[in-house]
Protein backbone atom coordinates (compact mmCIF):
# COMPACT_ATOMS: atom_id res chain seq x y z
CA UNK A 1 0.00 0.00 0.00
CA UNK A 2 2.92 1.86 0.14
CA UNK A 3 2.16 3.16 -3.53
CA UNK A 4 -0.61 4.99 -2.63
CA UNK A 5 1.35 7.77 -0.58
CA UNK A 6 3.37 8.22 -3.57
CA UNK A 7 1.02 8.00 -6.02
CA UNK A 8 -1.04 10.92 -4.43
CA UNK A 9 2.18 13.09 -4.27
CA UNK A 10 3.01 12.00 -7.68
CA UNK A 11 -0.52 13.76 -8.92
CA UNK A 12 0.18 16.53 -6.52
CA UNK A 13 3.92 17.20 -8.25
CA UNK A 14 1.86 16.72 -11.90
CA UNK A 15 -1.11 19.30 -10.92
CA UNK A 16 1.50 21.99 -10.05
CA UNK A 17 3.45 21.97 -13.08
CA UNK A 18 1.08 24.62 -14.85
CA UNK A 19 3.36 24.94 -18.34
CA UNK A 20 2.29 20.89 -18.92
CA UNK A 21 -1.47 22.08 -18.40
CA UNK A 22 -1.07 24.22 -21.55
CA UNK A 23 -1.11 21.70 -24.38
CA UNK A 24 -3.18 19.07 -22.33
CA UNK A 25 -5.59 21.69 -21.30
CA UNK A 26 -5.42 25.25 -22.32
CA UNK A 27 -4.42 24.39 -25.74
CA UNK A 28 -7.34 22.27 -26.80
CA UNK A 29 -9.53 24.32 -25.17
CA UNK A 30 -8.53 27.60 -26.97
CA UNK A 31 -8.91 26.07 -30.06
CA UNK A 32 -11.91 24.28 -29.68
CA UNK A 33 -14.23 27.88 -28.96
CA UNK A 34 -12.05 29.02 -32.63
CA UNK A 35 -13.34 26.37 -34.16
CA UNK A 36 -16.40 25.51 -33.39
CA UNK A 37 -17.89 29.02 -31.81
CA UNK A 38 -18.57 30.38 -35.20
CA UNK A 39 -19.61 26.65 -37.32
CA UNK A 40 -21.75 25.64 -34.39
CA UNK A 41 -24.46 25.11 -36.98
CA UNK A 42 -22.81 22.95 -39.46
CA UNK A 43 -24.24 19.09 -39.06
CA UNK A 44 -23.01 17.25 -41.53
CA UNK A 45 -18.89 18.23 -40.87
CA UNK A 46 -16.79 17.24 -44.29
CA UNK A 47 -18.50 14.93 -44.63
CA UNK A 48 -18.04 12.83 -41.23
CA UNK A 49 -21.40 12.56 -40.24
CA UNK A 50 -21.52 14.34 -37.55
CA UNK A 51 -21.91 18.08 -36.02
CA UNK A 52 -19.10 20.12 -36.42
CA UNK A 53 -19.26 21.19 -32.53
CA UNK A 54 -19.05 17.80 -31.78
CA UNK A 55 -16.39 16.34 -34.27
CA UNK A 56 -13.88 18.83 -32.55
CA UNK A 57 -14.95 18.35 -29.44
CA UNK A 58 -14.01 14.55 -29.56
CA UNK A 59 -10.55 15.69 -32.07
CA UNK A 60 -9.42 18.47 -29.61
CA UNK A 61 -9.90 16.29 -26.81
CA UNK A 62 -8.16 13.53 -28.36
CA UNK A 63 -5.13 15.97 -28.74
CA UNK A 64 -4.95 17.36 -25.33
CA UNK A 65 -5.19 13.74 -23.54
CA UNK A 66 -2.15 12.56 -26.10
CA UNK A 67 -0.46 15.62 -24.73
CA UNK A 68 -1.05 14.60 -21.31
CA UNK A 69 -0.35 10.74 -21.76
CA UNK A 70 3.08 11.38 -23.73
CA UNK A 71 4.07 13.75 -21.26
CA UNK A 72 4.61 11.52 -18.60
CA UNK A 73 7.52 10.42 -20.57
CA UNK A 74 8.81 14.16 -20.44
CA UNK A 75 8.40 13.71 -16.60
CA UNK A 76 10.34 10.40 -16.77
CA UNK A 77 13.08 11.54 -18.96
CA UNK A 78 13.57 14.40 -16.32
CA UNK A 79 13.32 12.13 -13.56
CA UNK A 80 15.86 9.85 -14.77
CA UNK A 81 18.21 12.91 -15.75
CA UNK A 82 18.16 14.01 -11.80
CA UNK A 83 19.33 10.48 -10.63
CA UNK A 84 15.67 10.26 -9.48
CA UNK A 85 15.23 6.98 -10.81
CA UNK A 86 17.92 5.72 -9.15
CA UNK A 87 16.86 6.87 -5.94
CA UNK A 88 13.78 5.32 -6.21
CA UNK A 89 15.40 1.85 -7.14
CA UNK A 90 16.55 1.62 -3.89
CA UNK A 91 13.61 2.15 -1.93
CA UNK A 92 11.41 -0.40 -1.48
CA UNK A 93 8.47 1.18 -4.31
CA UNK A 94 7.95 -1.65 -6.31
CA UNK A 95 8.33 -0.96 -10.34
CA UNK A 96 4.65 -1.13 -11.03
CA UNK A 97 3.85 0.85 -8.50
CA UNK A 98 6.20 3.32 -9.75
CA UNK A 99 3.97 2.84 -13.66
CA UNK A 100 0.88 2.98 -11.96
CA UNK A 101 1.77 6.36 -10.33
CA UNK A 102 2.86 7.70 -14.07
CA UNK A 103 -0.40 6.05 -15.56
CA UNK A 104 -3.08 6.84 -12.91
CA UNK A 105 -1.78 10.69 -13.26
CA UNK A 106 -1.52 10.29 -17.42
CA UNK A 107 -5.71 9.05 -17.00
CA UNK A 108 -6.35 11.86 -14.22
CA UNK A 109 -4.96 14.45 -16.75
CA UNK A 110 -6.64 12.82 -19.54
CA UNK A 111 -10.07 12.95 -17.53
CA UNK A 112 -9.52 16.57 -16.37
CA UNK A 113 -9.34 17.81 -20.14
CA UNK A 114 -11.95 15.06 -21.36
CA UNK A 115 -14.05 17.05 -18.50
CA UNK A 116 -13.55 20.50 -19.63
CA UNK A 117 -14.00 19.77 -23.53
CA UNK A 118 -17.17 18.09 -22.60
CA UNK A 119 -18.33 21.11 -20.84
CA UNK A 120 -17.39 23.15 -23.68
CA UNK A 121 -19.19 21.24 -26.53
CA UNK A 122 -22.75 21.04 -24.38
CA UNK A 123 -21.99 25.35 -24.64
CA UNK A 124 -21.49 24.94 -28.26
CA UNK A 125 -25.26 22.69 -28.41
CA UNK A 126 -23.08 19.23 -28.39
CA UNK A 127 -26.54 16.36 -27.30
CA UNK A 128 -25.63 13.18 -26.68
CA UNK A 129 -27.78 10.31 -24.85
CA UNK A 130 -26.30 9.69 -21.27
CA UNK A 131 -25.68 6.38 -22.73
CA UNK A 132 -23.48 7.90 -25.74
CA UNK A 133 -21.71 10.04 -23.48
CA UNK A 134 -20.28 7.23 -21.12
CA UNK A 135 -19.70 4.84 -24.21
CA UNK A 136 -17.56 7.57 -26.04
CA UNK A 137 -15.72 8.32 -22.89
CA UNK A 138 -14.83 4.40 -22.10
CA UNK A 139 -13.70 4.28 -25.98
CA UNK A 140 -11.67 7.40 -25.14
CA UNK A 141 -9.89 6.15 -22.18
CA UNK A 142 -9.35 2.81 -24.00
CA UNK A 143 -7.61 4.40 -27.10
CA UNK A 144 -5.56 6.09 -24.69
CA UNK A 145 -3.47 2.94 -23.51
CA UNK A 146 -1.23 2.82 -26.48
CA UNK A 147 -0.27 6.81 -25.55
CA UNK A 148 0.13 6.03 -22.10
CA UNK A 149 2.93 3.34 -23.36
CA UNK A 150 4.28 5.32 -25.73
CA UNK A 151 5.15 8.21 -23.43
CA UNK A 152 6.76 5.51 -20.80
CA UNK A 153 8.45 4.27 -23.98
CA UNK A 154 9.56 7.22 -24.82
CA UNK A 155 10.74 9.01 -21.53
CA UNK A 156 13.07 5.50 -20.66
CA UNK A 157 14.71 6.12 -24.45
CA UNK A 158 15.22 9.33 -24.99
CA UNK A 159 17.13 12.11 -22.69
CA UNK A 160 15.57 14.93 -21.91
CA UNK A 161 16.65 17.32 -24.73
CA UNK A 162 15.22 14.77 -27.07
CA UNK A 163 12.18 13.82 -25.68
CA UNK A 164 10.59 17.36 -26.72
CA UNK A 165 10.83 17.44 -30.11
CA UNK A 166 9.88 13.87 -30.67
CA UNK A 167 6.92 14.03 -28.33
CA UNK A 168 5.95 17.11 -30.46
CA UNK A 169 5.95 15.83 -33.52
CA UNK A 170 5.08 12.13 -33.15
CA UNK A 171 1.82 14.25 -31.36
CA UNK A 172 0.90 16.55 -34.28
CA UNK A 173 1.87 13.66 -36.72
CA UNK A 174 -0.84 11.36 -34.72
CA UNK A 175 -3.10 14.23 -34.21
CA UNK A 176 -2.74 15.05 -38.12
CA UNK A 177 -3.39 11.21 -39.28
CA UNK A 178 -6.33 10.27 -36.67
CA UNK A 179 -8.56 13.47 -37.65
CA UNK A 180 -7.86 15.92 -35.08
CA UNK A 181 -7.42 18.85 -37.51
CA UNK A 182 -10.27 18.31 -40.41
CA UNK A 183 -12.05 14.59 -41.18
CA UNK A 184 -10.24 11.70 -43.13
CA UNK A 185 -13.10 10.47 -45.38
CA UNK A 186 -11.22 9.08 -47.96
CA UNK A 187 -7.89 9.01 -50.04
CA UNK A 188 -4.45 8.02 -48.64
CA UNK A 189 -4.31 9.80 -45.53
CA UNK A 190 -7.46 7.85 -44.17
CA UNK A 191 -6.25 5.10 -45.99
CA UNK A 192 -3.18 5.29 -43.41
CA UNK A 193 -5.49 6.46 -40.65
CA UNK A 194 -7.32 3.44 -40.16
CA UNK A 195 -4.11 1.89 -39.18
CA UNK A 196 -3.36 4.56 -36.47
CA UNK A 197 -4.86 4.60 -32.97
CA UNK A 198 -5.01 8.11 -32.74
CA UNK A 199 -7.74 7.40 -35.77
CA UNK A 200 -10.02 5.29 -33.24
CA UNK A 201 -9.43 7.63 -30.49
CA UNK A 202 -11.53 10.83 -33.15
CA UNK A 203 -13.58 8.31 -34.02
CA UNK A 204 -15.10 8.10 -30.65
CA UNK A 205 -16.57 11.11 -31.24
CA UNK A 206 -19.17 8.97 -33.69
CA UNK A 207 -20.74 6.83 -30.85
CA UNK A 208 -24.06 8.47 -31.15
CA UNK A 209 -24.56 8.23 -34.38
CA UNK A 210 -24.23 4.89 -35.07
CA UNK A 211 -25.06 4.03 -31.94
CA UNK A 212 -22.83 1.12 -30.97
CA UNK A 213 -18.50 1.28 -30.52
CA UNK A 214 -15.61 0.42 -33.19
CA UNK A 215 -15.87 -1.99 -35.70
CA UNK A 216 -13.67 -4.84 -35.56
CA UNK A 217 -10.63 -3.27 -37.03
CA UNK A 218 -10.80 0.02 -34.34
CA UNK A 219 -10.28 -2.80 -31.43
CA UNK A 220 -7.56 -4.67 -33.45
CA UNK A 221 -5.49 -1.31 -34.30
CA UNK A 222 -6.02 -0.42 -30.73
CA UNK A 223 -4.76 -3.43 -29.08
CA UNK A 224 -2.40 -4.19 -31.25
CA UNK A 225 -0.61 -0.66 -30.89
CA UNK A 226 -1.40 -1.08 -27.24
CA UNK A 227 0.34 -4.27 -26.68
CA UNK A 228 3.52 -3.68 -29.44
CA UNK A 229 3.85 -0.50 -27.22
CA UNK A 230 3.58 -1.91 -23.91
CA UNK A 231 6.20 -4.40 -25.19
CA UNK A 232 8.39 -1.65 -26.40
CA UNK A 233 8.06 0.44 -23.06
CA UNK A 234 8.74 -2.84 -21.13
CA UNK A 235 12.25 -3.47 -23.38
CA UNK A 236 13.34 0.56 -22.60
CA UNK A 237 12.23 0.25 -19.12
CA UNK A 238 14.78 -2.80 -18.49
CA UNK A 239 17.46 -1.66 -21.05
CA UNK A 240 17.79 1.64 -18.79
CA UNK A 241 17.47 0.53 -15.33
CA UNK A 242 20.39 -2.48 -16.46
CA UNK A 243 22.79 0.27 -17.74
CA UNK A 244 21.73 3.11 -15.23
CA UNK B 1 28.62 -21.64 6.60
CA UNK B 2 28.70 -19.64 9.27
CA UNK B 3 28.58 -21.41 13.12
CA UNK B 4 25.16 -21.37 15.29
CA UNK B 5 25.75 -18.27 17.73
CA UNK B 6 28.58 -16.62 15.56
CA UNK B 7 27.35 -13.37 14.16
CA UNK B 8 27.50 -12.80 10.36
CA UNK B 9 28.75 -9.75 9.29
CA UNK B 10 26.19 -7.57 8.68
CA UNK B 11 27.93 -6.74 4.64
CA UNK B 12 29.59 -9.41 2.97
CA UNK B 13 30.99 -9.07 -0.64
CA UNK B 14 32.55 -11.62 -1.97
CA UNK B 15 34.85 -11.85 -5.25
CA UNK B 16 33.34 -8.86 -6.81
CA UNK B 17 34.17 -8.08 -10.30
CA UNK B 18 32.54 -5.40 -12.52
CA UNK B 19 33.92 -4.48 -16.14
CA UNK B 20 32.33 -1.73 -18.58
CA UNK B 21 33.02 -1.72 -22.69
CA UNK B 22 34.09 1.56 -23.78
CA UNK B 23 35.63 2.64 -27.16
CA UNK B 24 39.09 1.97 -25.86
CA UNK B 25 38.61 -1.36 -24.98
CA UNK B 26 37.00 -3.16 -21.93
CA UNK B 27 37.48 -1.02 -18.36
CA UNK B 28 37.87 -3.46 -15.57
CA UNK B 29 36.29 -1.55 -12.40
CA UNK B 30 36.17 -3.80 -10.11
CA UNK B 31 38.49 -6.44 -9.41
CA UNK B 32 37.55 -9.54 -7.45
CA UNK B 33 37.54 -7.87 -4.57
CA UNK B 34 36.00 -9.23 -0.78
CA UNK B 35 34.85 -7.09 1.82
CA UNK B 36 33.12 -8.08 5.11
CA UNK B 37 31.90 -5.51 7.63
CA UNK B 38 30.01 -5.97 11.09
CA UNK B 39 27.20 -4.04 12.84
CA UNK B 40 28.30 -1.21 13.94
CA UNK B 41 31.93 -0.46 12.07
CA UNK B 42 32.07 2.79 10.39
CA UNK B 43 34.21 2.61 7.07
CA UNK B 44 35.59 4.76 4.79
CA UNK B 45 35.87 3.65 1.26
CA UNK B 46 38.73 5.43 0.05
CA UNK B 47 40.29 5.98 -3.56
CA UNK B 48 40.84 8.45 -5.68
CA UNK B 49 38.79 8.59 -8.98
CA UNK B 50 38.47 5.93 -10.94
CA UNK B 51 39.36 3.63 -7.99
CA UNK B 52 36.13 1.30 -8.71
CA UNK B 53 34.42 2.92 -5.33
CA UNK B 54 31.33 4.24 -6.57
CA UNK B 55 31.02 0.83 -9.40
CA UNK B 56 31.33 -1.00 -5.90
CA UNK B 57 28.82 1.16 -3.97
CA UNK B 58 26.49 0.47 -6.73
CA UNK B 59 26.85 -3.25 -6.78
CA UNK B 60 26.62 -2.88 -2.94
CA UNK B 61 23.07 -1.42 -3.14
CA UNK B 62 21.82 -3.76 -6.20
CA UNK B 63 21.87 -1.19 -9.00
CA UNK B 64 24.13 -2.98 -11.04
CA UNK B 65 24.56 -6.45 -11.03
CA UNK B 66 27.82 -7.88 -10.76
CA UNK B 67 29.51 -9.45 -13.52
CA UNK B 68 30.79 -12.36 -10.96
CA UNK B 69 30.88 -12.62 -7.17
CA UNK B 70 27.88 -11.62 -5.17
CA UNK B 71 26.77 -9.24 -2.63
CA UNK B 72 24.87 -10.03 0.95
CA UNK B 73 23.34 -7.53 3.53
CA UNK B 74 21.66 -8.47 6.62
CA UNK B 75 22.17 -12.30 4.85
CA UNK B 76 19.82 -11.15 1.96
CA UNK B 77 20.38 -9.74 -1.71
CA UNK B 78 20.65 -6.37 -1.68
CA UNK B 79 16.52 -6.22 -3.22
CA UNK B 80 15.13 -7.81 -0.84
CA UNK B 81 17.16 -5.83 2.15
CA UNK B 82 16.38 -2.56 0.36
CA UNK B 83 12.47 -3.85 0.70
CA UNK B 84 12.70 -4.82 4.45
CA UNK B 85 13.73 -0.88 4.89
CA UNK B 86 17.28 -1.74 6.01
CA UNK B 87 19.36 0.12 3.69
CA UNK B 88 19.55 4.30 3.26
CA UNK B 89 21.73 5.70 0.87
CA UNK B 90 22.65 9.08 -0.59
CA UNK B 91 24.14 8.99 -4.11
CA UNK B 92 26.81 10.55 -5.80
CA UNK B 93 24.77 12.20 -7.93
CA UNK B 94 21.13 12.88 -8.16
CA UNK B 95 18.55 16.49 -7.63
CA UNK B 96 15.67 16.09 -5.86
CA UNK B 97 12.02 16.31 -7.56
CA UNK B 98 10.09 19.21 -7.87
CA UNK B 99 6.69 20.87 -7.18
CA UNK B 100 6.97 19.56 -3.83
CA UNK B 101 8.32 21.02 -0.31
CA UNK B 102 10.63 19.55 1.43
CA UNK B 103 8.21 18.18 3.71
CA UNK B 104 5.88 16.63 1.49
CA UNK B 105 9.29 14.98 -0.36
CA UNK B 106 10.21 13.39 3.33
CA UNK B 107 6.58 12.80 3.92
CA UNK B 108 6.03 10.92 0.54
CA UNK B 109 9.24 8.48 1.23
CA UNK B 110 8.60 7.65 4.53
CA UNK B 111 5.43 6.30 3.35
CA UNK B 112 7.56 3.81 1.46
CA UNK B 113 9.07 2.23 4.03
CA UNK B 114 7.90 -0.50 6.51
CA UNK B 115 9.46 1.31 9.87
CA UNK B 116 10.62 4.82 9.43
CA UNK B 117 11.40 7.96 11.48
CA UNK B 118 9.36 10.50 12.64
CA UNK B 119 9.27 13.31 9.43
CA UNK B 120 9.81 16.17 12.34
CA UNK B 121 12.31 14.22 14.27
CA UNK B 122 14.22 14.28 10.41
CA UNK B 123 13.94 17.54 10.04
CA UNK B 124 14.66 18.34 13.71
CA UNK B 125 17.99 16.40 13.32
CA UNK B 126 19.32 17.83 10.39
CA UNK B 127 18.28 21.43 11.02
CA UNK B 128 15.53 21.51 8.34
CA UNK B 129 12.91 22.66 10.09
CA UNK B 130 13.05 26.26 8.61
CA UNK B 131 13.22 25.12 5.09
CA UNK B 132 10.21 22.37 5.42
CA UNK B 133 8.03 24.25 3.55
CA UNK B 134 10.03 25.17 1.09
CA UNK B 135 9.34 24.17 -2.42
CA UNK B 136 12.82 21.64 -3.61
CA UNK B 137 13.82 23.51 -6.35
CA UNK B 138 14.64 26.76 -4.55
CA UNK B 139 17.28 24.62 -2.32
CA UNK B 140 20.46 25.85 -2.21
CA UNK B 141 23.22 23.23 -3.05
CA UNK B 142 23.90 22.53 -0.04
CA UNK B 143 20.51 22.60 1.35
CA UNK B 144 19.67 20.26 -1.58
CA UNK B 145 22.72 18.06 -0.16
CA UNK B 146 20.93 18.19 3.35
CA UNK B 147 17.48 16.81 2.34
CA UNK B 148 19.44 14.26 0.58
CA UNK B 149 20.91 13.12 3.16
CA UNK B 150 17.04 13.28 5.39
CA UNK B 151 15.90 10.95 2.62
CA UNK B 152 18.76 8.69 3.54
CA UNK B 153 17.88 8.62 6.98
CA UNK B 154 14.37 8.91 7.00
CA UNK B 155 13.72 4.82 6.77
CA UNK B 156 15.97 4.02 9.96
CA UNK B 157 18.05 2.36 8.16
CA UNK B 158 20.49 -0.39 9.74
CA UNK B 159 22.92 0.25 7.01
CA UNK B 160 24.07 3.69 5.63
CA UNK B 161 25.47 3.77 2.34
CA UNK B 162 27.27 7.63 1.08
CA UNK B 163 28.58 8.06 -1.69
CA UNK B 164 30.75 10.97 -1.64
CA UNK B 165 28.36 12.98 -0.17
CA UNK B 166 30.24 15.77 0.82
CA UNK B 167 31.31 17.01 -2.58
CA UNK B 168 29.14 19.61 -3.16
CA UNK B 169 29.40 20.79 0.22
CA UNK B 170 31.12 24.23 1.68
CA UNK B 171 33.47 23.52 4.83
CA UNK B 172 30.64 23.91 7.48
CA UNK B 173 28.17 22.22 5.98
CA UNK B 174 30.88 19.31 5.79
CA UNK B 175 31.15 19.49 9.18
CA UNK B 176 27.95 19.32 10.38
CA UNK B 177 27.15 16.36 7.66
CA UNK B 178 29.62 14.31 9.46
CA UNK B 179 28.70 15.52 13.00
CA UNK B 180 24.97 14.09 12.20
CA UNK B 181 26.88 10.80 10.54
CA UNK B 182 28.24 10.04 13.96
CA UNK B 183 25.50 10.15 16.07
CA UNK B 184 23.52 8.33 13.62
CA UNK B 185 26.43 5.93 13.64
CA UNK B 186 26.78 5.84 17.29
CA UNK B 187 23.45 3.92 17.53
CA UNK B 188 24.71 1.36 16.69
CA UNK B 189 24.66 1.12 13.01
CA UNK B 190 26.25 0.11 10.08
CA UNK B 191 27.80 2.88 7.73
CA UNK B 192 29.53 2.79 4.49
CA UNK B 193 30.76 5.65 2.49
CA UNK B 194 33.03 6.29 -0.22
CA UNK B 195 35.31 9.26 -0.49
CA UNK B 196 38.57 10.42 -2.13
CA UNK B 197 38.98 13.36 0.51
CA UNK B 198 42.17 11.50 3.24
CA UNK B 199 41.09 13.40 5.97
CA UNK B 200 37.68 12.64 5.81
CA UNK B 201 38.28 9.00 6.27
CA UNK B 202 40.67 9.58 8.43
CA UNK B 203 38.77 11.67 11.03
CA UNK B 204 34.88 9.90 10.42
CA UNK B 205 35.74 6.14 9.83
CA UNK B 206 36.97 3.30 12.22
CA UNK B 207 38.20 1.44 9.59
CA UNK B 208 39.19 2.45 5.74
CA UNK B 209 39.29 0.26 2.83
CA UNK B 210 41.69 1.95 0.35
CA UNK B 211 40.92 1.21 -3.36
CA UNK B 212 42.96 1.85 -6.50
CA UNK B 213 42.41 0.53 -9.90
CA UNK B 214 39.32 -1.37 -8.59
CA UNK B 215 41.52 -3.25 -6.60
CA UNK B 216 41.86 -3.22 -2.44
CA UNK B 217 45.31 -1.85 -1.37
CA UNK B 218 44.67 -1.83 1.77
CA UNK B 219 42.20 -2.49 4.79
CA UNK B 220 42.12 -1.59 8.23
CA UNK B 221 42.01 1.22 10.73
CA UNK B 222 43.13 4.50 9.29
CA UNK B 223 46.13 4.82 11.94
CA UNK B 224 47.82 1.59 10.42
CA UNK B 225 47.19 2.62 6.91
CA UNK B 226 49.15 5.70 7.67
CA UNK B 227 51.91 3.93 9.59
CA UNK B 228 52.32 1.52 6.60
CA UNK B 229 52.23 4.36 4.00
CA UNK B 230 52.88 7.29 5.72
CA UNK B 231 56.15 7.03 7.68
CA UNK B 232 58.37 9.55 7.14
CA UNK B 233 61.30 9.06 4.84
CA UNK B 234 65.31 9.22 5.72
CA UNK B 235 67.97 10.15 2.70
CA UNK B 236 71.47 9.93 3.48
CA UNK B 237 74.59 10.15 1.24
CA UNK B 238 75.33 6.77 1.94
CA UNK B 239 78.01 4.62 -1.15
CA UNK B 240 78.76 1.07 -1.08
CA UNK B 241 76.57 -0.34 1.56
CA UNK B 242 73.94 -3.40 1.12
CA UNK B 243 70.37 -2.42 0.96
CA UNK B 244 69.47 -5.40 3.38
CA UNK B 245 72.04 -4.12 5.81
CA UNK B 246 69.93 -1.08 5.69
CA UNK B 247 66.26 -2.41 5.53
CA UNK B 248 67.49 -4.41 8.98
CA UNK B 249 67.18 -1.41 10.87
CA UNK B 250 65.06 -1.26 13.28
CA UNK B 251 62.46 1.00 12.20
CA UNK B 252 62.96 0.78 8.43
CA UNK B 253 60.46 -0.52 6.64
CA UNK B 254 62.18 -0.41 2.92
CA UNK B 255 65.32 0.61 1.33
CA UNK B 256 66.63 1.79 -1.95
CA UNK B 257 69.23 2.92 -3.71
CA UNK B 258 69.32 6.36 -6.08
CA UNK B 259 72.83 6.55 -6.73
CA UNK B 260 74.88 7.04 -3.87
CA UNK B 261 71.81 8.18 -1.74
CA UNK B 262 70.17 5.90 -0.06
CA UNK B 263 65.99 6.26 0.88
CA UNK B 264 65.28 5.01 3.96
CA UNK B 265 61.08 4.86 3.90
CA UNK B 266 60.26 4.36 7.72
CA UNK B 267 57.73 2.73 10.12
CA UNK B 268 59.39 4.93 13.02
CA UNK B 269 62.04 7.26 11.89
CA UNK B 270 63.56 8.45 15.37
CA UNK B 271 64.05 4.99 15.87
CA UNK B 272 65.74 4.45 12.54
CA UNK B 273 68.01 7.62 12.51
CA UNK B 274 69.72 6.37 15.74
CA UNK B 275 70.39 2.80 14.23
CA UNK B 276 71.70 3.74 10.84
CA UNK B 277 73.96 6.46 12.83
CA UNK B 278 75.36 3.79 15.03
CA UNK B 279 76.16 0.90 12.35
CA UNK B 280 77.02 3.43 9.87
CA UNK B 281 78.48 7.08 10.88
CA UNK B 282 80.16 7.55 7.73
CA UNK B 283 76.49 8.85 6.40
CA UNK B 284 76.50 12.25 5.20
CA UNK B 285 73.52 14.83 3.79
CA UNK B 286 71.12 13.27 6.27
CA UNK B 287 67.22 14.85 5.52
CA UNK B 288 64.47 13.44 7.20
CA UNK B 289 60.94 14.34 5.80
CA UNK B 290 57.46 13.59 6.95
CA UNK B 291 55.69 12.15 3.99
CA UNK B 292 52.49 14.15 3.89
CA UNK B 293 49.31 12.13 3.96
CA UNK B 294 48.51 13.02 0.32
CA UNK B 295 51.73 11.38 -0.93
CA UNK B 296 51.15 8.13 1.28
CA UNK B 297 47.94 7.96 -0.35
CA UNK B 298 49.20 8.12 -3.71
CA UNK B 299 52.00 6.05 -2.89
CA UNK B 300 49.36 3.22 -1.78
CA UNK B 301 47.12 3.80 -4.76
CA UNK B 302 49.80 4.74 -7.72
CA UNK B 303 48.66 2.50 -10.98
CA UNK B 304 51.11 -0.28 -11.39
CA UNK B 305 50.46 -0.24 -14.63
CA UNK B 306 51.33 3.42 -15.47
CA UNK B 307 54.54 3.55 -14.61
Amino acid sequence: MSGLVYTRYELLRAFRNRRFFFFSLAFPLILYFIFAAPNRNVTNFDGSGISLPLYYMVGLASFGTMVAMISSGARIAAERQIGWTRQLRITPLSTRAYFRAKLLTGYLMSCLTIGLLYIAGASQGVSLSAHSWLEMTGLILIALLPFAALGVMLGHLLNVDSIGPVTGGGTSLFALLGGTWFPLTHGFLHDLGLFMPSYWLVQAGHVGLTGHGWPLRGWITVAAWAALLAAGAAYAFRRDTKRV
Amino acid sequence: MVPAGAQAPDIRLAGLTKSFRSPQGPVHAVRNIDVAIDRGETVAVLGPNGAGKSTTIDMLLGLQPPDSGSVTLFGRSPREAVDAGLIGAMLQTGSLIQYLSVRELLTMMAALYPAPLEVAEVLAQLSLEKLAGRRTQKLSGGETQRVRFAMALISNPDLLVLDEPTVAMDVESRHEFWDTMREFAARGKTVVFATHYIEEADQNADRVVLMANGRIVADGPPNEIKARAGGRTIRASLPSVELDALSALAGVASAERRGEVVVLSCSDSDEAIRALLASFPQAREIEITGAALEDAFLALTADPDAS
